[in-house]
């Protein structure tokens, strides 16, 4: 099985001189193409920190980081903001931009890709939209939508694109259970149906299952690498 | 060409629906740039009224060749020289006539009020038309009567009445020291800063209102050149052939040289100039308030666009964007309500100031500038908008 991320010796450091603060300590990692990793830890112990890492948002320090074929370990700006354009983030505050309309915000994950036309936009976009239940609210602005629905329409605008990476942290911190629960699901069904490899950062004990893998953090060091599934601790 | 229209077809109008979505901010950001466009578009009309207004009388003039003194100033300070001079440019090859021309400042009572006001008056020898003023040239024969004069239909101040009652048929008398002088006719020229109105009279009368002035030194002298003579080359020979106690000018060159003192010598360009300036400042100020507003409200939004993948050209395109859509907005109103005004102004003025399209394109120019100024500092802040936080 192919391998889409492959972390190997990732150290990573916060701040310079006599501040300089050691957060993410040796860090292995292999993820495979098709995956669904989540990964839990106490607060401050460098999840979010490890995902901007593979996602391209910081540049790696040292040790080696290939995503998606990629290295990212010395990466250029410019290198990295192409990377980005090749995975999908879901973030924990849904980020919606509120002068955009549901549509609009999805298509945005579209625009990118120049490929595209402009009918062929529009035409995914609402497909996104309807498969993700909201084919009734195309046209709202995220102010007059429901939490759970602004982060459905955020995982829309991360999977329109058929991304063959999908990052979420937290992405269900801000939802009440149902709606969290839906949300993971949707991701899960669509992560199947495009093939692509989740990584996902959460507290949630409720949404481990749709885990093949848990990974779990303790202060800047990955401690378990459990295979298969999921007693929860 | 073609991709670059299917890119913008593509392209989803961020700046427009961003700006569009705060309409509230949009409205104060359009008054604001109205407000500077209205403003600079006063300055550079008094400006170019102050131009205009001041080279009137020097360009009807009938002359293809003027000469002054080399200690002229502008039309209120002209000095004199000797009227030899116009004698000797006489015997110049290509000359035709070289007439003297008297300008002077004096104080009369006005006919209607009986205060006193300063008026410029003109005279020169009635039996030759010495100005490009049909009006004028029609009633040269009642120059020749003493104590005469024409008066100017623009003149600025409280004149209604006498015009009314001199275009009526009536001459209206007024008194310059002791002496009265009758109006017996009206000419359309208009005030400027330096003359509130213009008076046009015959040489004699002139000199006996200036005593101290006698016919042997003049303010101008005005040269024709005889028919297909090169008045370039005439002026040459006439500098060439006249001591260094006069100047030669053409009469294009003669107004600019009345243009450029206004522009130079006076501060009155500056502070217009300074005026526009400040405008500028203005605007610029106003529109970078809307559009770092602007920036900072959508940090989140830039910062997930960037972790999309995005690069910060594209943020940066979207700023651009508002600017330019803030400047074609805001000009709108921006030139249209000028108009009005320039019309109010030159009521009550008696300036010469319109809109003309040259300025209109400049302050678009001034107003696209001062978009782009603000828009480039209000990207500054896009730097913070860092993806890497967003999580
Ligand atoms: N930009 C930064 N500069 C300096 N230190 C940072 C920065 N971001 C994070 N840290 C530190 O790095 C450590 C790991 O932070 P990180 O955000 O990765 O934790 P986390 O596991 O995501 O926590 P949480 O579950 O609360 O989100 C923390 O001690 C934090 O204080
Ligand atoms: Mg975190």
């Amino acid at each position: 099985m192919a391998i889409a991320i492959s972390v190997q010796n990732l150290n990573h450091y916060f701040g310079q001189g006599q501040l300089r603060k050691q957060v993410l300590f040796e860090i292995n990692l292999e993820i495979n193409t098709g995956e669904i990793v989540i990964m839990t830890g106490p607060s401050g112990s460098g999840k979010t920190t490890l995902l901007t890492l593979v996602g391209g948002l910081r540049s790696a320090q040292s040790g080696s980081l290939q995503v998606l074929g990629q290295e990212l370990c010395g990466a250029t700006a410019r290198q990295l903001t192409q990377a980005r354009q090749h995975h999908g983030y879901i973030f924990q505050a849904h980020n919606l931009h509120g002068s955009l309309t549901a549509l609009q915000n999805v298509r945005m994950g579209l625009e990118l890709h120049p490929e595209r036309s402009a009918a062929e936009m529009l035409a995914r976009s609402t497909a996104m939209l309807e498969q993700v239940g909201l084919g009734d609210r195309i046209h709202y602005y995220p102010d007059n939508l429901s939490g759970g629905q602004k982060q459905r329409v955020a995982i829309a605008r991360a999977l329109v694109s058929h991304p063959q990476l999908v990052l979420a942290d937290e992405p269900t911190a801000a939802l009440d259970s149902q709606s969290g629960r839906d949300v993971v699901n949707l991701m899960q069904s669509l992560a199947r149906e495009q093939g692509c490899t989740i990584l996902l950062v959460t507290h949630d004990n409720r949404i481990l299952d749709v885990a093949d893998r848990i990974v779990h953090m303790e202060d800047g060091v990955l401690k378990r690498n459990s295979a298969g599934v999921l007693t929860t601790p | 060409m073609r991709s670059l229209l299917q890119q913008l077809q593509r392209r989803t109008p961020l700046g427009w629906l961003q700006l569009n979505h705060e309409k509230g901010r949009l409205l104060v950001a359009l008054a604001g740039i109205a407000f500077a466009d209205v403003l600079m578009f006063m300055q550079l009309g008094f400006q170019s009224a102050l131009y205009d207004s001041n080279t009137r009388l020097n360009r009807v003039m009938r002359a293809d060749i003027v000469l002054l003194s080399p200690k002229a100033l502008n039309l209120q300070n002209l000095s004199t020289f000797s009227r030899r001079r116009l004698f000797q440019a006489r015997d110049v090859a290509g000359v035709q006539t070289a007439t003297a021309l008297y300008i002077n400042s004096i104080t009369w009572k006005n006919p209607q009020t009986r205060v006193n006001a300063t008026v410029q008056m003109v005279g020169f020898a009635p039996d030759e038309p010495a100005l490009n003023l049909p009006e004028v040239n029609q009633q040269l024969d009642k120059l020749k009567l003493p104590d005469t004069v024409l008066f100017d239909r623009g003149a600025r101040g409280q004149y209604a009445e006498a015009i009314a009652q001199v275009e009526q048929g009536n001459p209206v008398t007024t008194e310059v020291d002791r002496r009265t002088l009758t109006i017996s006719g009206l000419f359309s020229l208009g005030a400027s800063f330096g003359a509130d109105a213009n008076v046009i009279t015959s040489d004699q009368t002139f000199l006996r209102l200036f005593p101290r002035r006698d016919a042997s030194s003049v303010s101008l002298g005005l040269v024709r050149v005889q028919p297909g003579a090169d008045p370039a080359e005439v002026a040459a020979a006439l500098s060439a052939h006249l001591p260094s106690d006069v100047r030669v000018l053409t009469a294009a060159e003669y107004v600019q040289f009345e243009e450029n003192y206004w522009r130079t010598a006076s501060p009155i360009g500056f502070v217009f100039g300074l005026g526009t300036a400040m405008a500028f400042v203005v605007g610029v100020v106003i529109v970078y308030q809307v559009l770092s507003t602007d920036v900072n409200a959508h940090l989140k939004e830039y910062a997930t666009f960037k972790a999309m993948g995005y690069g910060n050209s594209y943020l940066l395109s979207i700023v651009f964007e508002e600017a330019m859509i803030l400047a074609l907005l805001g000009f709108v109103p921006g030139v249209v309500l000028p108009i009005g005004l320039y019309a109010l102004a030159a009521n009550a003025t008696a300036l010469p100031i319109y809109m003309t399209a040259s300025r209109a394109v400049w302050v678009l120019l001034l107003t696209l500038g001062m978009c782009t100024l603000s828009g480039a500092i209000a990207t500054r802040k896009l730097q913070s908008a860092d993806p890497a936080d967003m999580f």
